[in-house]
């Protein structure tokens, strides 16, 4: 039998190796790729709690983030396709407007 | 049988994040994370949660992937340039460290906590069940999700647009 | 007695000054003329008003026994520190009733004689918004009845002298003069303030905080005589910075250079006059230090005959008058230092009058020869300017000391007091005081007839075509000359000595405010009839002291009078001999004693002296301190904050990178460290 704190190691290996990429990635859609990984690694432990409780509201949860993921990545993308346009690249190290 | 599944499906998903998040192309690691996706809907079907084993093939591996998919061949981005490694290794080291003590801990509070799992009904993570809860008790979440999603839809439809 | 309309005395001129000041801001920026005339007259009438209320205060006065001779009104509680309770509050005695009235009167026709003479000047109404804001400060200063509230009247004649003497700023030498006017003031004003800390610490020592000069003097056997010296001289630095006596004369001379109505009124007839008078109000303390007593006669003599002999040598008309005013001003001091506190009182006021017409003659002579002023351009005058001249005349006679006219009686009153009170600490210094004050006399009568034969005798030695324009003065301008001069003739009356068969009024009227400390005229309280009798007996005891004296002096006083009169008399001759008469020996005299016209005429070089040994070093220390402290050091100060500040800023820009996947680090990093907290 698999216990739950197996799942639960999983879904956070999966969660650290996503803050990695997004830490350290210059591209821009590889960083966002990554941030993908992070949610997904949520959505597992949301599943696997929701099993080991018996209580599907874990199901509703993932099913909330996996369309607000979705949303987010259709916004993120056409961002990414207008700042293409601008710098002619995607690379965030270029992207410092914000900075001083 | 179970364990041996979890396994592999599990190696699965951590070997291809981790070749995700070291390609420099952007195609490779597009793919490997679809592989991933993959993975992990077959997870949610070892966990009885029948649903989301579809919605996530359907949704992220079908939508969202091939969204950036497109996105690639669009932009026709190439390879990028290797970054200084170095700065980033000091993060890594640091995030690790922490990890891993973080880690450490949580499995000591977890561990011999919920290791079995309650026994459910057959219907459990089917589409009935959770949409008796999703229109009931969560339906004013789910009604402002729609909302966001028309939101959505319109702006990106706004950004996409090619200025005049 | 409570009244509760004196607050109106000074409120009148306040009032009018508030709105000519109203006035002078509303045009200022507009090319239309201002309605001077309206002006004028709106400023007239703030201080009538107050010379009718002084009018009916003094009516009042007379009305009620010299023991509770006063009327008072407290207006509201002003400073509440500690100990100190102070109020604002106005009392009318028989001194300050005799002020009043000499301050408002002359003042009030100063005010109409401007309205001729600044008709034509830009500034008219600003000047009358000047000129009625000293008015209320000059009331406030001699309504007081506290300390403070008498230095709040102080500084603001002192205030209003600097921007009349200053009026046309827009020449640097006349805006230079006020400021020198206003420095030197506030010398003397350190004096003043540190008097009053003394006096407050004495009180308060004695388990009795209070400013208020009844406070004072019910307390007055708190003072030893060694604070009480101290307290004397601080406030005597005072009277010599306001009332221009040596060492701080020297803003009177160069004060001319305002306008001619300004030097009458404060330069003349008042403002110059509140050292005096702080020294009257305060005569319970100088009562018990001799040796300030005598320092403020010392100086007071001094001080007559520096002054009357640099006036022989000056050339320009109102210098001449400035540097006599400043001699009368130590006859005054005499008066007062010799403990005669009615005898300089008396002189105060009579001054006022012949020193007022005096000025206002030269404004009228100035004004018809377009602003000359150089005595040695002038002459002949008198068949172009008659009533001018005679109304001159009249107070030049009643200055230099002549019966029936006011002068003679005022001087020879200080005269006699000088020679015949004892004093306790130089036992000649009475004679000494007396010739120095007789010779001073013969100065006077000397230069103010050299003077008028100069201006007004003779031929005239100026441009043609200035005579021809000259004439007399306007009657907005002569009227008050003339009533001028007939206070001149007879104000004196009021003063007439016992010895000449006279009862000596103004002595009596005064006597109730420098009653002995303790007796019942200067208590707010019921009169008894113990004190009553307390009261007449002083009055007694001091008509038997002038008595005795009289057998002590050298002179008799009539011997006294006829010896000052010889002096006026003599000295009238020489100048008019010299002057009118026989010009040509009076140059050759001059060129014969060249190395003494020529210190007189350099005013003794005290000006110069005090350029390089106060005016000189004082810059050189602050020109160092401005580069080695404020430059250096401060500036020093502050350029290293700003640096310290620079260098941690720079330390802290690179948290601002602009890269957002540094921030999610940080995010992370806080997230992880957290949850091993929670953990």
């Amino acid at each position: 039998m698999v216990g739950l704190h197996e799942y639960l190691i999983l879904s956070g290996l999966l969660f650290l190796i996503g803050a990695v990429g997004v830490l350290t990635r210059s591209n821009g859609l590889i960083l966002f790729m990554s941030l993908e990984l992070m949610l997904n690694a949520v959505n597992l432990t949301f599943v696997a709690f929701s099993r080991y409780t018996g209580r599907l509201d874990g199901h509703v949860f993932v099913f909330l983030v996996t369309a607000v993921a979705a949303a987010e990545a259709a916004v993120g993308l056409a961002i990414f396709v207008n700042l293409f346009r601008l710098h002619r690249s995607v690379n965030v190290d270029q992207m410092n407007a914000m900075g001083d | 049988m179970e364990r041996i599944l979890f396994y592999a499906f599990g190696a699965l998903a951590v070997l291809g994040s981790l070749w995700m998040v070291t390609r420099r192309s952007p195609l490779s690691s597009a793919l490997s994370l679809v592989v991933v996706f993959v993975a992990l809907a077959a997870m949610y079907a070892l966990l009885d949660a029948r649903l989301l084993f579809v919605v996530q093939v359907w949704v992220y591996a079908g939508a969202v992937m091939v969204l950036v998919l497109f996105v690639i061949m669009l932009l026709n981005l190439r390879e990028e340039e290797s970054r200084a490694a170095a700065a980033s290794w000091g993060k890594f080291v640091l995030c690790g460290a922490l990890a891993v003590a973080l880690a450490t801990k949580a499995f000591g509070v977890l561990a011999g906590v919920l290791a079995v799992p309650p026994p459910v009904s057959k219907d459990w993570g089917g589409v009935a069940s959770v949409a008796e809860i999703l229109f009931t008790r969560y339906l004013v979440p789910f009604q402002i999700v729609g909302v966001l999603l028309l939101a959505v839809v319109v702006a990106v439809v706004a950004l996409a647009k090619r200025a005049r | 007695m409570e009244r509760t309309w004196l607050w109106l005395i000074p409120a009148a001129p306040l009032a009018t000054s508030a709105l000519c000041g109203a006035v002078a801001l509303a045009w200022c920026r507009r090319t239309d003329p201002a309605p001077r005339r309206l002006v004028g007259v709106v400023a007239c009438l703030g201080p009538a008003l107050s010379f009718a209320l002084a009018l009916l205060a003094w009516a009042e006065l007379r009305g009620l026994m010299p023991q509770g001779r006063w009327l008072s009104q407290t207006l509201w509680r002003w400073l509440e520190s500690g100990a100190l309770q102070l109020d604002i509050g106005f009392v009318i005695d028989p001194l300050s009733s005799l002020m009043l009235l000499f301050v408002t009167g002359v003042g009030t026709l100063i005010h109409v004689y401007s309205t001729g003479y600044m008709h034509e000047d830009r500034g008219v109404v600003r000047y009358f918004a000047y000129l009625n804001l000293f008015m209320f400060a000059m009331l406030v200063l001699v309504l007081a009845d506290s300390l403070p509230l008498l230095f709040v009247g102080w500084e603001g004649v002192g205030l209003c002298s600097y921007l009349l003497i200053g009026f046309w700023f827009e020449d640097p030498a006349k805006a230079a003069a006020g400021k020198k006017a206003f420095v030197v003031n506030r010398i003397g004003d350190f004096g003043v303030l540190i008097a009053m800390f003394l006096i407050f610490w004495t009180l308060q020592g004695a388990g009795a905080p209070g400013l208020t000069f009844a406070a004072m003097r019910n307390h007055v056997e708190a003072f030893t005589p060694a604070i009480a010296t101290t307290i004397c001289l601080l406030l005597f630095l005072g009277a010599a910075g306001k009332s221009a006596q040596i060492p701080l004369y020297v803003w009177l001379p160069d004060a001319m250079a305002g306008p001619t109505p300004v030097s009458a009124l404060i330069h003349a007839a008042t403002m110059v006059t509140a050292g005096v008078y702080m020294v009257a109000r305060m005569h319970f303390l100088f009562d018990l230090a001799p040796v300030a007593s005598t320092t403020v006669a010392a100086i007071g003599a001094a001080t007559a005959l520096l002054a009357a002999t640099i006036a022989v040598a000056q050339n320009d008309f109102k210098k001449v008058l400035a540097y006599s005013t400043v001699s009368q001003l130590g006859y005054m001091f005499v008066g007062v230092g010799v403990g005669a506190y009615g005898a300089g009182v008396f002189h105060v006021f009579t001054h006022a009058f012949f020193k007022a017409c005096l000025f206002l003659g030269s404004g009228a002579v100035i004004h018809a020869l377009h602003d000359e002023q150089d005595i040695r351009r002038m002459g002949g005058l008198r068949r172009k300017m008659p009533l001018t001249f005679w109304t001159f005349v009249l107070a030049t006679l009643a200055l230099a000391g002549l019966p029936p006219l006011a002068g003679f009686f005022s001087k020879d009153h200080i005269l006699w007091e000088a020679l015949s009170r004892p004093n306790p600490l130089l036992p000649w210094l009475p004679s000494v005081l007396w010739a120095v004050l007789v010779l001073a006399a013969l100065c006077t009568a000397f230069y103010m007839w050299r003077l008028v034969s100069l201006v007004f005798l003779g031929s005239f030695r100026g441009e043609q075509h200035t005579y021809a324009h000259a004439h007399e003065a306007p009657p907005s301008m002569a009227m008050p000359l003339v009533l001028l001069a007939m206070g001149s003739l007879l104000v004196g009356f009021l003063g007439v000595p016992h010895a000449l068969g006279g009862s000596n009024r103004l002595e009596t009227w005064l006597h109730p405010s420098f009653a002995v400390a303790g007796s019942a005229a200067t208590e707010h309280g019921a009169t008894t009839v113990a004190s009553t009798a307390a009261g007449e007996t002083a009055l007694h005891e001091s008509s038997a002291a002038l008595a005795e004296h009289a057998g002590s002096a050298p002179l008799s006083e009539p011997g006294a009078m006829a010896v000052a009169l010889a002096a006026a008399l003599l000295g009238l001759g020489l100048g008019f001999q010299l002057y009118a008469r026989r010009p040509q020996t009076a140059a050759a005299l001059a060129g014969r004693l060249q190395p003494l016209q020529r210190l007189l005429a350099g005013k003794y070089f005290v000006d110069e002296l005090y350029a390089a040994v106060i005016v000189r070093p004082f810059r050189l220390l602050s020109e160092a301190l401005w580069r080695l402290v404020d430059v250096r050091l401060i500036d020093g100060v502050i350029n290293l904050l700003g640096g310290v500040t620079r260098a941690f800023s720079f330390v802290f820009r690179f948290a601002q990178s602009g890269y957002v996947q540094t921030y999610a680090f940080v995010v992370v990093l806080g997230v992880l460290v957290l949850l091993l907290r929670v953990l």
